[in-house]
């Protein structure tokens, strides 16, 4: 027999049985449409990370107190030492190294700020005017620090704080309470939302001396660096943890986190989080196969007869492997193809639904997806088809 | 020719033993027209399947135009199936999601004759067999005379030498039974060989030579010539 005769007949034994051929490429569409959505959720929630990361600035470096070792804590701490404070001098020497473009000092806190009888417990950055470029945040009005002293008493309001607060007016130039000091509002941060699980919108930004004034310490809570090129990242790190272990007598007392280090653990992560959900879809894909194999080995006993028939009038044992062989594959490959389809529908709705998650899924899980239908589906139909090839003529004959 | 010596073919059912066959010598000359009657369970059937190379004996030979065909593999006597033989059933055994043409045309897919012959031949036996206005009809669409006149288009539709027909009308009224009866005799006209396995002694007697069986062995071996 023809392989366009075997693809043909066995064509023509799947619209007759009609249940059975839905259920089985029900089944397998299921399964792939399963690997495609939730591989594309996978992958879109690596991309929301990855973008996350690199809307708070890049080539950053984040320098904070006391060493972070896998081994234990701060060494010194056996001698009785704790890690010393990262100081605005310790900042300022950074911003002297030259693979440093920029550096903001960073202090953090609450404060209750009020204003036209309004008030509010909200965030307060403590910081330079480098930290609005550093974090790629956006001024919609105004300025912070641009001309002054740095000790002036600025204060940047967050979109959503210069809205509520000054509602009817422009907030630049307004005046406005910080805990007991008062501020003269300088400028207006575009609105940008959340971003790691922070909202710029309801923060102020005041100059760092006024925020350790306010909070009443002399320590920074980080110093943010930026290095002059990606491939100065390295040697940056290298630079400030020289830099500031000679300033602090010799003792190496703080830790350099570099963005593209925690870009990429969150990248292994998320990427083989991908590879397990795809692998728990592709599960599906077996419990398909077996009924793939359970719904053949019906059909070949249903069928006994015909298969008697055809060895009496001539066909080979391998003319009826290739016809249940055909089956499978057929029902399999449009299981495949119907549940690609769903599952790009389904990643479609998602990135409707939520459309700061990119779920696209990867071509290789669309991919191995159909791959693993075609291959189950096959290797499923094995056993019955061998079963109907070699069927004994007479008693199949017989059979009703 | 159909020439078996010894053919002995044993069932086992639980521990005892049916003789099916019981060392059988039979020789059937091209052309010839043989019913085969007797007792059910005589072995009818398990002879017709063994010439038609359905089944294996457990002992005995097998020569079918001059060939041993007792030892062939599955592959080659399913090439013998094709070619030499054609099957006639009391069920019909169509297939019951193709139409009547494609029924037909089963044997032509099966020896890779190229579809615009299958057309050709299949539309032939279609007018042959009266059924050209039946042609897209299913079997379940169909008398019983009809499709048993389907089940003989496809067995003669490869011109075997032999037709083999285990009680073609035990399914068929007696006036129904008798058209199928004189189709298969016209095949013998044109000179196929005709086994035929029947109860009916009338449409058995109506053969050129008639076997008896009883048991698995042939009883007595009848001729008389055409009337
Ligand atoms: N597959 C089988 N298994 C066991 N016994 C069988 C089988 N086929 C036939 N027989 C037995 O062999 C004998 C001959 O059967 P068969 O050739 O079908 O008889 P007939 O066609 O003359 O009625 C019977 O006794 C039957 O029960
Ligand atoms: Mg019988």
């Amino acid at each position: 027999m023809t392989l366009t005769d075997t693809l043909r007949l066995s064509f023509s034994a799947i619209l007759s049985y009609r249940t059975r051929s839905l259920l089985i490429v029900f089944a397998m569409a299921l399964g792939v449409a399963a690997v495609v959505v939730l591989t594309a959720i996978g992958d879109g929630a690596r991309n929301y990370v990855i973008n996350q990361f690199s809307s708070i600035g890049t080539n950053l470096l984040v320098v904070l107190p006391g060493r972070a070792e896998t081994s234990g804590a701060f060494p010194g701490a056996v001698l009785g030492q704790t890690p010393r404070d990262l100081t605005l001098k310790d900042a300022q020497l950074l911003g002297r190294l030259p693979q440093v473009r920029r550096y903001a000092p960073l202090n953090v806190g609450e404060a209750e700020l009020s204003a036209a009888n309004r008030l509010r417990e909200v965030t307060v950055l403590g910081s330079n005017a480098e930290l609005i470029p550093i974090r790629h945040m956006k001024l919609a009005q105004g300025s912070f620090l641009a001309h002054g002293s740095a000790y002036s008493a600025q204060i940047v309001l967050g979109a959503k704080l210069a809205q509520d607060f000054f509602p009817l007016s422009h907030a630049v130039g307004q005046r406005v309470r910080l805990g007991e000091n008062r501020f003269l509002v300088s400028g207006v941060l575009a609105p940008q939302g959340e971003s790691m699980g922070f909202n710029t919108d309801e923060i102020v930004i005041i100059p760092v001396e006024q925020a350790q004034s306010l909070f009443n310490t002399t320590s920074l809570f980080r110093i943010l660096v930026e290095a002059k090129s990606h491939n100065q990242i390295d040697s940056a790190k290298n630079a400030i943890l020289e830099t500031l272990k000679h300033s602090h007598d010799g003792e190496e007392d703080i830790t350099v986190i570099t963005q593209d280090a925690i870009l990429a653990t969150f990248d292994r992560i998320l990427h083989a989080l991908t590879l397990a959900v795809a692998g728990i879809a592709a599960i599906s894909l077996i419990v398909a196969g077996i009924l793939v194999m359970n719904v053949m080995l019906v059909a070949v006993n249903q069928r006994t007869a015909e298969i008697g028939l055809l060895k009496a009038i001539g066909a080979h044992a391998k003319d009826i492997r290739n016809l249940f062989f055909a089956e499978a594959l057929w029902l399999s490959l449009a299981g495949a193809m119907i549940g690609f389809l769903l599952g790009q529908l389904g990643s479609l709705i998602l990135r409707l639904a939520y459309p700061q998650l990119p779920a696209w899924a990867p071509v290789w899980a669309s991919l191995a997806g159909i791959l693993v239908a075609l291959i189950t589906g096959i290797l499923a139909s094995m056993l019955p088809a061998n079963k109907a090839a070699r069927l004994n003529a007479v008693e199949a004959l017989s059979k009703k | 020719m159909i020439q078996l010596s010894g053919i002995t073919r044993i069932f086992h059912m639980g521990d005892q033993r049916i003789n099916a066959l019981d060392h059988v010598d039979l020789k059937i000359q091209n052309g010839e027209y043989v019913s085969i009657m007797g007792p059910s369970g005589s072995g009818k059937s398990t002879l017709l399947n063994i010439i038609g190379l359905l089944d294996r004996p457990d002992s005995g030979d097998y020569v079918l135009d001059g060939k041993t065909v007792t030892d062939l593999s599955e592959a080659e006597q399913a090439r013998i199936r094709r070619e030499k033989i054609g099957f006639v059933f009391q069920s019909f055994h169509l297939v019951p999601r193709l139409t009547a043409a494609e029924n037909i045309e089963l044997p032509l897919i099966l020896s890779d004759i190229p579809p615009k012959e299958r057309i050709t031949r299949v539309n032939n036996a279609l007018r042959a067999f009266d059924l050209f206005d039946r042609a897209l009809h299913r079997p379940s669409e169909l008398s019983g005379g009809q499709r048993q006149r389907v089940a003989i288009a496809r067995a003669t539709i490869m011109k075997p030498t032999a037709i083999l027909a285990d009680e073609p009308t035990g399914n068929l009224d007696h006036q129904i039974g008798a058209e199928v009866i004189s189709l298969l005799e016209n095949l013998h006209e044109s000179g196929t060989t005709i086994i035929i396995v029947t109860h009916d002694r009338e449409l058995g007697n109506r053969a050129h030579r008639q076997l008896m069986l009883r048991d698995g062995k042939i009883l007595a071996d009848k001729r008389h010539d055409a009337d």
